[in-house]
């Protein structure tokens, strides 16, 4: 599972990154790491790109670049 | 607040005359131009989206009596640069910017709501060893999120760095900001730990193996981790031998296959996750209106009825709104006009005044607030935060002609001016997609465009509606979008051919919505009102006196006297009304052989071969020539023109246009003619400052002069089909 699969209001932790791509590297800079929670916030008009909050930052991105962090959902109504 | 002194300029053209040297640097959006303002006094673009802050902005700040430089740096995440904006900041931290010395005091500005990337950012700055201070800012959003931020704990954890809590809007935290500054001045800070040290360690290992104790530390660190050509050329004048394969070695060591950034982002997070805890507490707040909204308008119905919502507001605005306050501007213009030739004998100084200035100067100041209306949208579309929600919205549409949402922020400002828009286009990471924008945006519908297609419509479509909408504002809504195609049709012709390369990403943090201060916006409202009304006191002036002196010299006596004499004759054999009506013919015969004959006749006549084909007469060739270098010119030499070849009572432009003809008696602005000049001014880039901005943004003279011959072939063939095809 990875980023694109969330849905609106869907809690989830990275779990592993594939880091190749440069656009990918600058979302780790932002914060996109292992171990990271993201909320998925919702998408743009026809599903992409979508948007995340991550630590009180919202952030958009493509799912082109989505794909490439795997996730786990976490239960919702959790702390942070 | 302390008064200063105060310059803003360009990063180009920056020198430093005297002081120490204070930088701003934080992530986008973090409120560092507030605190500028604050700090200088200084009023500056403070918007919501990440990458406003696209010039360097200087000022002074005076602590103790002692003047102080304060840069203002674009926002960044690191020091590893992404777009043209973040690479000018990490540059001037670095010390590698001519004529910038590296900053002796660094101002860390970090959202208390968002610690978590501000941390990041943070580590980073204090490894370049500068002295520093932390600027908390947004602590009254913190509070009603429910954040408490240990800045005492935060301090520590930062190896003493001092921390002021700020709510910039209000100004609360700048005195012991200030104290703070004043305090760290001069400090050695050039042992601070690291919190990488397995890179700490590379950079002194390679560092001894040199015996270059003069290299800095920090520049072997960015070396190795970005391996961007600019870092490496540094290190390799410093050691003056190759050190790829050095440089190599120690990125393998530290890295393995992994690409360092993504290491080094593993790394701080990892310490952040670990040390937040203990820095912040967070517990469930009240959702916020603020965050409400935001969550409303994310979802992509609403989204998208209240973005065309907005935009069909603005146009709205600009036309209705501004009618009353125009209307007065004409009748004081007209009035003046009058008065004027009343006044001062009919003669040389008369004409001077009244066709030269009032109808030059006059016509175009006219339109001074549809202009500011339509700013005063754009600023509130910006410091609202709304232009990233639109970029957010349509990315997937701009992906069809190869760019991404990036793109939009520059495309909607380009609305207002394209100046601004091509300078915003420094957010976008990709030079070929950055140009393809750059070009692009000549083509929206600019503000100096409005007061050449409101003349036009005004004068010649008729006020009828057609179905639900008006035909008048059916034509300029056509016109916009005609510029958005051009725009986009030109991108993505580009895209596939000249500036071909891969699919853009588009990354993008979108701020929360904001109540902008009504203090920003009315101040860079009243400065684009200076700046339009500089240029109609300047350029427009200037071109009106040109063009009124080279339509009124040669004065030719021979038809002054046959004016005469038509007078006298005509006196002895009429009278009455019949006299009068054949007295001002005579007159305005007379003026018109006199046009003819001047300077501009004889100029205009010599380029008017090439617009015959557009259905021009030499008068509109005239004066679209005139306008290239800016083109709402075109209206002020339009009224200069045709006031000179005029009688008084004719007193509106509208009407003088009307009336226009040919030497045959045939109406010159027949419908076909108006379209096409609508299409040619919709296309043409009559612009310098853009042409000049497009320089400076490319670093080339090939992407200006592509633009302009391009744009001004397609505005020509426009007008060329429209012309042709319409008179059958």
């Amino acid at each position: 599972m990875t980023l694109v699969d969330l849905r609106r209001g869907d809690n989830a932790q990275i779990i592993a990154i594939d880091s190749k791509e440069h656009s990918v590297q600058r979302l780790m800079v932002m914060g996109l790491v292992e171990g990271a929670k993201v909320k998925c916030l919702g998408r743009s008009l026809g599903g992409d790109p979508m948007e995340f909050l991550i630590h009180g930052s919202a952030l958009s991105l493509r799912q082109m670049d989505a794909q490439n962090f795997s996730v786990t959902i976490m239960p919702k109504h959790d702390k942070d | 607040m302390a008064k200063s002194t105060i310059s803003s300029v360009p990063i180009e053209s920056l020198t430093i005359s005297r002081g120490l040297t204070i930088a701003l640097v934080g992530n986008p959006n973090t409120g560092k131009s507030t605190i500028f303002n604050r700090l200088t006094g200084l009023r500056q673009k403070t918007a919501n989206y990440p990458g406003v802050t696209v010039e360097k902005k200087l000022g002074r700040l005076n602590l103790d009596r002692s003047l102080y430089d304060l840069i203002d740096l674009p926002g960044i995440y690191s020091l590893s640069p992404q777009s043209a904006d973040e690479r000018i900041a990490v540059d001037v931290l670095l010390g590698r910017v001519i004529d910038t010395p590296q900053p002796d005091v660094i101002i860390a500005v970090i959202d208390a709501t968002r610690l978590y990337q501000g941390l990041y950012l943070l580590q980073q700055l204090v490894e370049l060893g500068r002295p520093m201070v932390v600027a908390l800012t947004m602590a009254d959003d913190a509070m009603i999120k429910n954040i408490r931020i240990n800045t005492r704990k935060l301090q520590d954890k930062f190896q003493g760095i001092p921390v002021c809590e700020l709510i910039a809007t209000t100004g609360k935290g700048m005195n012991s900001l200030r104290t703070a500054i004043r305090k760290v001045i001069g400090e050695d800070c050039s042992h601070k730990d690291s919190y990488w040290q397995a890179l700490r360690n590379a950079a002194n290992e390679l560092q001894k193996k040199a015996g270059k104790p003069s290299l800095k530390l920090i520049d072997i660190e960015r070396a190795i981790v970005d391996a961007d050509p600019i870092s490496i050329q540094h290190i390799q004048n410093a050691l003056g031998l190759d050190t790829n394969p050095q440089l190599l070695s120690y990125r393998t060591a530290l890295c393995g296959n992994e690409p360092p950034i993504a290491v080094e982002a593993r790394v701080r997070y990892g310490w952040i996750s670990e040390a937040l805890p203990n820095l912040e507490t967070k517990s469930a707040a009240p959702a916020r209106w603020a965050t409400q909204i935001t969550n409303w308008i994310n979802r992509p119905l609403p989204a998208t009825v209240l973005f065309f919502g907005v935009m069909a507001t603005i146009f709205q605005a600009v036309f209705a709104w501004a009618t009353p306050l125009m209307d007065l501007i004409d009748d004081a213009t007209m009035g003046l006009g009058r008065w004027t030739q009343d006044v001062i004998p009919p003669g040389i100084i008369s004409s001077f005044i009244a066709d030269g200035i009032i109808a030059g100067v006059g016509s175009v100041v006219i339109f001074l607030p549809q202009i500011l209306i339509l700013f005063l949208f754009i600023i509130m579309l910006e410091d609202t935060g709304y232009l990233a929600r639109a970029a957010f919205l349509m990315d997937r549409a701009m992906r069809a002609v190869g760019l991404s949402g990036l793109s939009v922020i520059p495309l909607i400002s380009g609305f207002a001016c394209a100046v601004p828009g091509i300078m915003a286009t420094r957010v976008i990471p990709d030079r070929r997609d950055r140009i393809a924008t750059i070009l692009a945006a000549p083509f929206m519908t600019c503000s100096a465009r409005l007061p050449v297609y409101a003349l036009l419509i005004a004068a010649f479509i008729p006020n009828i509606n057609v179905g639900f909408a008006n035909l008048q504002g059916l034509v300029l809504f056509m016109l916009y979008m005609l510029g958005i195609v051009g725009g986009l049709g030109t991108a993505m012709l580009l895209k596939r051919s000249a500036l071909r390369g891969p699919n853009p990403t588009f990354i993008l943090a979108l701020p929360e919505f904001r109540i902008p201060s009504a203090r920003t916006v009315l101040l860079r409202l009243l400065d684009r009102a200076r700046i339009f009304l500089r240029r109609a006191g300047t350029v427009i002036f200037t071109v009106a006196v040109v063009v009124w002196a080279l339509a009124y010299f040669p004065r030719s006596t021979n038809i002054e006297t046959e004016r005469l004499d038509a007078q006298t004759q005509a006196s002895i054999v009429l009278s009455g009304s019949v006299l009068e009506t054949e007295l001002s013919t005579i007159n305005n015969e007379a003026a018109a052989a006199q046009l003819a004959q001047s300077w501009l006749g004889r100029m205009g006549n010599w380029v008017e071969p090439i617009f015959v084909p557009l259905g021009w007469d030499w008068r509109i060739s005239a004066a679209v020539i005139a306008a290239f270098p800016a083109r709402e010119v075109v209206v002020a030499v339009l009224g200069t023109i045709y006031a000179v070849g005029a009688e008084a009572d004719e007193a509106s432009l509208v009407e003088r246009l009307r009336s226009a003809t040919w030497p045959d008696g045939s109406t010159v602005f027949t419908l076909p003619t108006v379209l096409g000049l609508l299409v040619f001014f919709a296309w043409c880039l009559q612009c310098a400052a853009t042409l000049a901005v497009i320089k400076r943004e490319t670093n080339t003279w090939r992407w200006p002069v592509f633009a302009w011959g391009y744009m001004t072939a397609i505005g020509y063939i426009g007008a060329l089909l429209i012309y042709q095809i319409g008179s059958g």
